[in-house]
């Protein structure tokens, strides 16, 4: 009976990757160890060993095919003794059909397609890849006629970041693995090759040291971008953004400036355990002297890291691991900036008010989409910058639904969930039939197990059940 | 190959009669402000943390001699002196820390939080180390902009052991940043003297596992300090990275004005005071190799009165910042809020 070899997982989000090319060709004796093939991931290229013993039978899978989901057989090895006869008849099952050679999947494609029990993928991450938000080809800030690009979020941050940086040679990037390694997310992907290692900086892993040396620079008149891995990182460094940058402005009175932005990933991954998934929106939400911006899309990714880099202002700009490999339409323009500080209202609707940032903002459009079909029109908020909020564009939605649902990743408590249903208590009170609706992570650290992190991540489902209960049809 | 010395001056640093007049002025310049505004603390006028640099002086008036225009000077709470240093008005200093709108500040800031980009000092940092990486990173800003411009980062010996220090030195190291780190040993940490805080007291050879040289200074002799200054300076400018300057001097006061200083004898700190104070230390050479004589000294010592007593009267008659100040300079101007 051949082994198969299957297309491997080779980082905690990826669902899918290219086949780069084999490095063996059939008839070809490999052993375990021995590099077979080369396979490009979400975030990098990595050579895949042989880890049974044989001949290589059959190649299932050619060099040069994308999108290959995770488990498909992608060859066939012989054991000893058996030839190419064996090949005969082995069930190489669905899986490959998945694999369609050359060309992107349709968008709501693969994944689902795949056998529930071949990936191993957890449960929030299934069926988000479809939503998408209300075109921004209706933005007055776009020209009549502007062709929009199909872009990822990560692509459209590194294109944000290599504008900026063609733009203002004060404009560095400092991170650990943002130059040669091409970033840990392939965000800085090709910034090294561009702008050299002046301005392209490997730093060593010590986050309040890098942290603390961006902030002098900036007060030494660079404008720098530093990149946390993932802002729980960030947390070693949190002393020099808060005392350090944001009070600087104030305590000086108005003498110093401090130009930087500090970004990375934010909140939950995919099964990376309480440590590296935390939502900090709320945290840095709560200092004055900082600009936080928490985009969901491509076209706003790139829109607001161009103005948190042009801003004067210390920003915290919030990615999210988990929809850097999704893709938006984005204006093609030469200069896509949008002002920081306004939420865009990504969805209209009559009945409901639902108020999200970053990764919820898909959860919340997939909740609409239900919620249509049940009779309950939703409008759905982008905060897009969560400080300073935007009051007035979710207080005027309340005003004319009459009703509140947030959804935030972040736990409930002083949450960003917490300071919205609070200013539209305070703003809108006699507007509103029932009472505020929050939906949050639940208290407690992130577990890894991948039943108990479903349950522990808010996602449509629970906006749903929000919306209904707040409109009184639960 | 780095190497850590330890040097005692044992003969007279070369000098003459214009600088260490300077040199002289300067300090008692510096004394006499900390007096007053340990005075005006005492009345009530001055509130909240206040660290006197009494003692001190030497350290910022011979790195200050060292340096040329451009370069930046960055430190701790303990900063009142390096303002006066970098000439930084007197009177704007001691308003700040009456909380007045006349301060560098406008009152916004307070003792441990004034700023002069004119004057390139860039605080006045109340979070002990915080000041490293910041330093740090103004000689990136100086390397980035290939300006020859040199950050003196000051740091005390308590400061001296936090974490981020260390990874400041590396990165330093790492890229050959433009800076001198002054480990200004005045060997307490607050009420913990340095044999209770650290297990190598000698601070000047922290730096021996990133590759930075050390060099332990004198910090009561100006010259002592300006002179190893100008080594390390020199080594900067030139390309080839950081040094540690550990400076050995001393507070005469407490930590801050609320401290009784019950940690150290009256006997320890008088001993100081009469044997290697930094201003009869100038003072003597300055008599000895007849450059001055009592009466010109007292002309200085008249004229620095009169500068602290014009910046305490303005201190005093400076307003409180208006209301209005509440609200201000939190965002640069025109930023959304």
């Amino acid at each position: 009976m051949p082994t198969q070899i299957l297309m491997p997982a080779l980082s905690p989000t990826m669902e899918e990757g290219t086949l780069t090319k084999w490095l063996v060709k059939e008839g070809d004796t490999v052993s375990p160890g021995d590099v077979i093939a080369e396979i490009e991931t979400d975030k990098a290229t990595m050579e895949v060993e042989a880890v049974e013993e044989g001949v290589l039978g059959k190649i299932l899978i050619p060099g040069g095919s994308e999108n290959v989901s995770i488990n498909t057989v992608i060859a066939l090895i012989l054991e000893e003794g058996e030839d190419a006869s064996a090949l005969e008849g082995v069930d190489i099952s669905a899986p490959v059909a998945n694999a369609i050679l050359g060309q992107a999947q349709d968008e709501d494609g693969g994944d689902k397609a795949a056998p529930a029990s071949a990936a191993p993928i957890p449960a929030s991450v299934e069926g988000e890849g479809a939503i998408k938000s209300a075109s921004h080809a209706e933005d007055p800030a776009i020209p009549a006629g502007t062709n929009m690009v199909s872009v990822t979020v990560r692509d459209a941050l590194r294109d944000a970041m290599a504008e900026e940086m063609r733009r203002d040679e004060r404009v560095f990037l400092m991170g650990e693995e943002v130059a040669q390694y091409q970033g840990a997310y392939k965000v800085s992907r090709g910034l090294l090759d561009e702008f050299g290692p002046r301005r392209v900086i490997d730093t060593p892993i010590t986050e309040y040291g890098f942290a603390g040396l961006g902030v002098g620079a900036a007060f030494g008149g660079l404008k720098p971008i530093v990149e946390f891995m993932t802002f729980n990182f960030a947390m070693q460094a949190i002393d020099h953004i808060i005392n350090s940058a944001a009070k600087t402005r104030y305590m000086s009175g108005g003498q110093m400036s401090c130009p930087i932005v500090f970004r990375g990933p934010n909140a939950a991954a995919s099964r990376v355990g309480a440590q590296h998934s935390q939502d900090y929106a709320p945290w840095y939400g709560h200092v004055p002297g900082l600009i936080v911006i928490a985009p969901y899309d491509a076209a706003d990714a790139k829109g607001l890291l161009k103005a948190a880099i042009r801003d004067p202002n210390p920003v915290v700009f919030l990615e999210h691991e988990l929809i850097y490999g999704e893709s938006f339409d984005v204006p093609e323009m030469d200069d896509w900036v949008l002002p920081i500080g306004k939420a865009r209202i990504a969805r209209k609707g009559a009945d409901v008010t639902i108020v999200a940032y970053s990764r919820m903002v898909g959860f919340a459009l997939a909740a609409a989409d239900t919620l249509a079909g049940q009779g309950i029109d939703a409008e759905v908020i982008d905060l897009r910058t969560i400080r300073p909020l935007d009051m007035e564009t979710v207080i005027n939605s309340v005003k004319k639904t009459n009703r509140l649902v947030t959804a935030e990743e972040a736990w409930g408590c002083m949450g960003i969930g917490a300071e919205i249903a609070a200013a539209v208590t305070i703003g809108a009170f006699d507007y509103l039939d029932a009472p505020p609706a929050r939906v949050h992570q639940v208290e407690a650290p992130l577990a890894y197990a991948g039943n108990l992190e479903a349950l522990a991540l808010p996602g449509a489902e629970d906006i749903v059940r929000a919306a209904k209960k707040v409109c009184y049809r639960d | 190959m780095a190497k850590s010395t330890q040097k005692k001056s044992s003969t007279p640093g070369k000098t003459n009669k214009a600088e260490m007049m300077e040199y002289y002025r300067q300090m008692l310049l510096i004394r006499r402000f900390e007096e007053k505004a340990g005075q005006l603390y005492g009345m009530g006028l001055i509130a909240g943390f206040c660290h006197l640099y009494i003692g001190q002086e030497a350290v910022v008036t011979g790195m200050k001699a060292a340096i040329i225009d451009g370069d930046q000077m960055i430190t701790g709470y303990r900063d009142h002196g390096h303002m006066l240093a970098l000439g930084m008005d007197a009177a704007g200093v001691m308003a700040e820390l009456t909380g007045r709108v006349g301060g560098y500040s406008r009152g916004k800031g307070g003792s441990m939080h004034m700023f002069s980009v004119e004057k390139n000092f860039y605080g006045g940092h109340g979070i002990v180390g915080a000041q490293v990486p910041l330093g740090t990173g103004l000689a990136f800003a100086d390397q980035y902009k290939d300006n020859g411009k040199v950050s003196l980062t000051f740091f005390g010996d308590g400061a001296a052991n936090q974490g981020q220090v260390y990874e400041s030195f590396n990165m330093a190291k790492l890229w050959d940043l433009p800076v001198v780190f002054v480990i200004e040993n005045n060997q307490y940490a607050m009420g913990t003297s340095i044999e209770r805080s650290s297990s190598e007291t000698h601070l000047c050879r922290r730096g021996a596992s990133f590759g930075i040289p050390g060099e332990a200074v004198d910090g009561m002799d100006v010259l002592a300090v300006r002179d190893a200054g100008v080594r390390a300076v020199k080594h900067a400018r030139s390309g080839k990275g950081p040094t540690i300057l550990e400076m050995k001097t001393y507070r005469y006061r407490g930590h801050s004005m609320s401290d009784p200083a019950k940690y150290r004898t009256r006997d320890e700190v008088n001993e100081v005071r009469q044997h290697h104070d930094p201003i009869d230390h100038a003072k003597a050479r300055l008599l000895e190799e007849g450059w001055a004589d009592e009466a010109a000294l007292k002309a200085i010592d008249k004229q620095v009165r009169a500068i602290v007593g014009d910046a305490a009267d303005f201190a005093q008659g400076s307003p409180e910042p208006d209301a209005s100040e509440l609200l201000t300079d939190i965002l640069a101007p025109g930023s959304p809020s």
